[in-house]
């Protein structure tokens, strides 16, 4: 018995009890790392809908949520996955093609915001953007601004109240996400949290929303994650699911565990760019499989262990990248 | 003289425009292959750091993207966003960025979001990504483009990162009293700012490449009378980017 018996859960049942249609998720991680792949995969898998996306820099999950056809809004400041996908491939076609409603900020503003909502404040100053049309151009419809979980306008540009001179700054709208996905390396079975190598906005991610949903790659005891509280993360209040999943974050990396999957990303990449395809890659990695483990072991023991983080680098050493 | 590819030059090209003591912000892309390749060969003393948080790793092999765990390795410190990106204002550093573009116009403004109308474009890019913040705060701004008359224009259509805006001091009555484009590196030569018109000159060219070529090129009218040859790469400087820098050709082409 221990004291996270209550939150720990299967993705499936994570996704069951805190995410439905229509809810404003943040995803954690950046491009192609530590994304949340597994409650992302099991999101797709029960065919959530009209989830309203929120991220900086985003890539895997970002990508394979809108062309599982489960987002219908996003605010973001980048798609991309590096050489696999410069920019996202199903994202790119679904604002190219009017399928989902989408606003952009930068990564700055995007962080900043969710500080906002971490510490409670309706909106957050910053000088990035000025003259840019990051700011200028609103890219939802005046029609959604009066939603729950829109902000009424994109950004306000004011003058600085502290000064008598001409000092524009950006007001930037405070994010309140129903939902934060985060995937960390370790979980202490008292429920604190452990992100190695960076944080990316997860933290701020994580306080500023209602439900945070963390994967780990490892659950440790109490006495081994409370040895260097200086190295944590997150309180265990602030976490209310917590989902064992080990290679939860592949195709994407997770530093210390093992490098991103160049030949899942590839595949990946090919499957994207036509419909026909994109349709197969969902039968046969998502709707297909039943479980996080059963994913796995479709992807292999043997490509798993290729991917295996150096210790002392964080990285897969001298792995084939192309 | 040893052949070279346009994305060699324009990686050497930029690499030596970083110096000792620079610090150092780069992007996904050829900016991460002219920061490696600074790091090796120009400026072992400068420091290279992320938006994502990684500050000063040590760039053993090179990074694909920002987000590459190649980026928090080796580092003095591992943050996050908020932390890597206030340094790039930071009153007290002079930090250069470096950043890819798929369109510029005369005043180093940058577009990484869209061609054609913004709502339904007729082509999606990533995005800002952290591109307009070090555009609005950073010293400097050194960007990576293709030279193509269809990518220097005189209107992008999209302004997601602020250069030099309208030129003249147009940047500081926005309300951005630092910072502003240092260099445009291409295929065919360097790009650099007047002091008072703030409009993009001609400042080398390739060895061989024609003042011709670039003025076909570029979408906009460009003084080309202060321009200079470059050096061509050193025999040296390219076994080092091939054979240490991007050893499995990830960015090179």
């Amino acid at each position: 018995m221990s004291d996270i018996d209550d939150k720990l859960m299967s993705p499936a049942d994570a996704v069951r009890r805190f995410i439905g249609n229509g809810s404003q998720v943040a995803i954690g991680g950046f491009t192609i790392n530590r994304n949340p792949m597994a409650v992302a995969c099991e999101i797709a898998r029960q065919g959530v809908r009209d989830l309203h996306l929120v991220c900086h820099s985003h890539g895997q999950a970002l990508d394979l949520l809108i062309g599982a056809g489960c987002v219908s809004r996003l605010e973001l400041a980048y798609g991309g996955n590096g050489r696999y996908a410069p920019t996202c491939i199903r994202f790119r076609d679904a604002v190219e093609n009017n399928k989902i409603l989408f606003e952009d900020y930068s990564n700055y503003q995007m962080s900043l915001r969710f500080l906002a909502g971490a510490l409670g404040v309706p909106y957050i100053p910053s000088k990035s953007g000025l003259g840019s049309d990051v700011i200028r151009l609103e890219g939802f419809p005046p029609g959604i601004r009066k939603e729950r979980n829109v902000a009424p306008k994109k950004v306000v540009v004011a003058q600085n109240p502290f000064s008598n001179d001409d000092d524009p700054v950006v007001l930037l709208p405070a994010l309140t996400p129903d939902v934060a996905l985060v995937h960390a390396q370790y979980v202490g079975d008292d429920g604190t949290v452990r992100i190695t190598g960076l944080s990316f906005a997860d933290i701020e991610q994580a306080k500023s929303a209602d439900v945070v949903i963390v994967s780990c790659e490892e659950i440790v005891p109490r006495s081994v994650i409370r040895r260097d509280p200086d190295a944590n993360s997150l309180p265990p209040f602030l976490v209310d699911a917590i989902v064992h999943a080990p290679h939860g974050a592949h195709p994407t990396a997770c530093y210390g565990f093992y490098d991103y999957d160049p030949g899942h990303l590839n595949l990946y990449r090919v499957a994207a760019d036509d419909d026909e395809n994109w349709r197969a890659y969902l039968e046969k990695w998502i709707y297909g499989v039943p479980s996080h483990e059963a994913y796995l072991e479709k992807i292999g023991d043997t490509v798993l262990r290729a991917l295996r983080a150096d210790p002392e680098r964080g990285y897969a050493v001298g792995l084939d990248r192309k | 003289m040893t052949g070279y590819t346009d994305t060699e030059m324009m990686a050497l090209a930029a690499g030596r425009l970083i110096k000792d003591g620079d610090i150092v912000f780069a992007g996904t892309g050829v900016s991460m292959l002219a920061a490696t390749t600074a790091k090796r060969i120009y400026a072992p003393g400068a420091v290279f750091f992320f938006e994502t948080g990684g500050i000063d790793p040590d760039l053993r092999e090179l990074p694909m993207t920002v987000g590459d765990p190649r980026v928090m390795s080796g580092t003095s410190i591992n943050t996050g966003l908020i932390d890597a990106l206030s340094l790039l204002g930071h009153r007290k550093l002079r930090t250069i960025a470096l950043l890819g573009t798929a369109q510029i116009d005369r005043y180093g403004n940058l577009n990484t979001t869209s061609l054609g109308d913004y709502h339904r474009p007729a082509t999606r890019f990533p995005g800002s990504g952290g591109a307009c913040d070090a555009a609005s705060c950073a010293s400097g701004v050194i960007s990576f483009v293709k030279h193509e008359k269809r990518r220097f224009v005189e209107k992008l259509d999209y302004l997601t990162s602020v250069g030099w805006y309208r030129g003249g001091d147009s940047r500081r009555r926005l309300g951005l009293p630092r910072g502003g484009p240092i260099a445009v590196v291409t295929n065919l030569g360097v790009m650099k700012f007047d002091d008072a018109t703030k409009e993009m000159y001609l400042a080398c060219r390739y060895p061989g490449v024609p003042v011709e070529a670039i003025l076909e090129n570029t979408g906009f009218p460009v003084d080309v009378s202060r321009t200079v040859e470059t050096e061509p790469p050193s025999a040296e400087e390219l076994r080092i980017l091939r054979e240490e820098v991007d050893p499995q050709h990830l960015i090179l082409q």
